[in-house]
């Protein structure tokens, strides 16, 4: 009952007391702020997945930008509704990651976390290079997304119509992320989660239990990729353009300190480390030529302090601190 | 009594050090079997051959006639031979029960997006586990401990967790690496016991791996003895202990303490 009231409460101050706030206090680019927060905290999510499974993912930078640029392309090139091409751009990362995924997850620790670092990098010469993602100069002036309709009843209105698409945009990235926290949260409660986490624990003893490891690592390799290139189509979309760089080393490193942060044990970790994460970053704006420093020392400071994420932090407060 | 495993010629090299060479023998139905030998005698790798966690050099292994050796582990423990690992190989941050419930994987019946979206056989299927996994608990006497993290149980109930996990798979043949390693007497004494419950109780197969010579000579129906990689000797528990080859073997070794 109290989780109940709980996922209520916050759906309702996500859907109706944010954009509230937001009219009353007239701080309309908190839209934009928000939006990127939901749409990095999608990918955040997949990072977490394959924390889930013991390995360490500092990639999903690439399928992000991967994602970003199947939606682009379609949009643009075969003049296709962004709707289409979000779900597309995540099958055709979770594809890519089957591919990729299938030699790579046989690589644990820090090997596996290397080759995905790579992955980030080769994403971006790759754009520079292939003919298709038209090289350094990116791709610009994407249409907002289209009207969607069944049966001539209108579902989803053409953004370009609407007079305030900001908050359009925001409600459809909360929509997605709280879809892909929903789902993550199921997967946790099911026995997908628990064989998940035998892997985590011991993949030998896990197949000695006739658990088809190779198969469970790239399913969980390629939900992640997908959420990544969800967010990567979403980004692509609120920014109307895609370069090179819009996904780079520093996001990858960036989607595994939210889950860091957030709290590796708990499922909405990543969602709340997305949130300080970024909002921090911004703030300390004004520290100007310090604000990397003083971020980088809160950073370290948290992970002394709460080393197990944000979200233990009450269960610390008990007294049961230490413990998971 | 008809051969449930049949380990047929198998060789293992590493870049020129033979590990196995040429080892044939059977495993009949419901029969107790122990490999033993010294320290690197190349029981471990014989004993992961059997399990498909090595691939062979050559020959083979069938269990009830079709091949099982040189498949991925999790085919072999679907086809109901099944190993246990010695008591750090087991599921750390999860309770005792979890561990049990976990390692039912192959008795499902839901499919994993059954288990996703809590299909009514799903269901079903969770409720089954949670049963079977209380009557093994219950079975190898750690409901005390069932709500225990794994990580935090001696060592002697974490071997007995390792059997309930195994036994979650409902083996048909249980391969135990090294059941006695680093017990005294009575915790030796319980183990064996339980051994021959799993065979008499629960008609499993047991093929075990062990130093131990005073429990091995007190479970086994038969023993099958390596030493430098080769068979020298198969036979009952009076046999092998009368057999020269054997106490060679034994007495050249600093494994001096045969236990006979």
């Amino acid at each position: 009952m109290i989780r109940f009231l709980s996922v209520a409460a916050f759906l309702v101050a996500l859907f109706i007391g944010v954009p509230v706030l937001i009219t009353l206090t007239g701080r309309w680019d908190f839209y934009y702020t928000l939006t990127s927060v939901a749409l990095l905290s999608i990918g955040s999510a997949g990072v977490w997945l394959t924390f889930y499974i013991g390995r360490i993912n500092i990639g999903q930078g690439a399928y992000a930008l991967v994602g970003g640029y199947v939606a682009a392309v379609l949009i643009t090139k075969l003049g296709f509704n962004f709707w289409a091409t979000l779900p597309l751009a995540g099958l055709f990362c979770a594809a890519l990651a089957v591919l990729i995924g299938l030699p790579i997850l046989r690589l644990r620790g820090v090997y596996f976390s290397m080759v995905t670092l790579v992955l980030t990098e080769v994403a971006r010469l790759s754009a520079l290079a292939l003919p298709v993602t038209n090289g350094a100069r990116g791709i610009t002036s994407i249409p907002l997304p289209g009207e969607v309709s069944l049966f001539g009843i209108t579902l989803l209105p053409d953004f370009a119509t609407l007079e305030n698409p900001k908050l359009a945009f925001y409600l459809m990235a909360v929509t997605l992320m709280c879809l892909a926290y929903l789902v993550l949260w199921r997967i946790t409660r099911s026995r997908l989660g628990h064989l998940f986490r035998s892997l985590q624990q011991n993949e030998d003893l896990a197949a000695s239990i006739g658990v088809n490891i190779a198969f469970l690592r790239v399913l969980a390799y390629a939900i992640s990729s997908f959420m990544g290139g969800i967010a990567g189509a979403g980004f692509v979309v609120i920014s109307q353009s895609i370069y090179p760089s819009s996904f780079q080393v520093a996001d990858s490193v960036n989607f595994i300190l939210n889950c860091f942060l957030g709290g590796l044990g708990f499922v909405f970790g990543p969602m709340l480390g997305t949130l300080v994460l970024y909002f921090g970053w911004s703030l300390l704006f004004a520290a100007a030529k310090y604000q990397m420093l003083i971020y980088s020392t809160l950073l370290i400071a948290a992970m002394l302090v709460v080393p197990n994420g944000l979200l233990s932090l009450p269960a610390m407060l008990r007294g049961k601190g230490g413990e998971k | 009594m008809s051969p449930i495993l049949q380990i047929r010629h198998v060789t293992k090299r590493f870049d020129g050090l033979v590990a196995n060479n040429d080892i044939s023998f059977e495993v009949g139905e419901r029969e107790i079997l122990s490999v033993i030998g010294p320290n690197g005698a190349g029981k471990s790798t014989l004993f992961k051959m059997i399990s498909s966690f090595l691939r062979t050099t050559s020959g083979e292994v069938l269990f009830r006639g079709a091949r099982i050796s040189n498949l991925s582990p999790h085919a072999v423990a679907r086809k109901g031979v099944v190993r246990t690992f010695q008591e750090t190989t087991i599921f750390r941050s999860m309770t005792v029960r979890e561990n049990v419930i976990v390692a039912h994987h192959l008795r499902a019946r839901a499919s994993l997006a059954g288990f996703f979206f809590g299909s009514s056989a799903a269901r079903a299927d969770e409720a089954a586990f949670a049963a079977s996994a209380d009557e093994i608990i219950g079975f190898l006497g750690l409901g005390a401990i069932a709500d225990e993290l794994a990580s935090n149980l001696p060592q002697g109930h974490l071997r007995a967790l390792g059997m309930a996990i195994g036994l979650a798979t409902n083996p048909t043949v249980l391969l135990l690496d090294e059941p006695f390693a680093g017990m005294n007497h009575d915790e030796t004494m319980r183990m064996v016991a339980l051994v021959r419950r799993l065979r008499d109780e629960r008609g499993i197969t047991v093929l075990l791996v062990e130093h131990d010579m005073p429990a091995v000579m007190k479970i086994s129906d038969r023993i099958v003895v390596l030493n430098f990689g080769e068979k020298i000797a198969e036979g009952t528990p009076a046999e092998i202990q009368a057999n020269e080859r054997v106490i060679e073997a034994y007495l050249g070794s600093e494994d001096a303490a045969i236990g006979m």
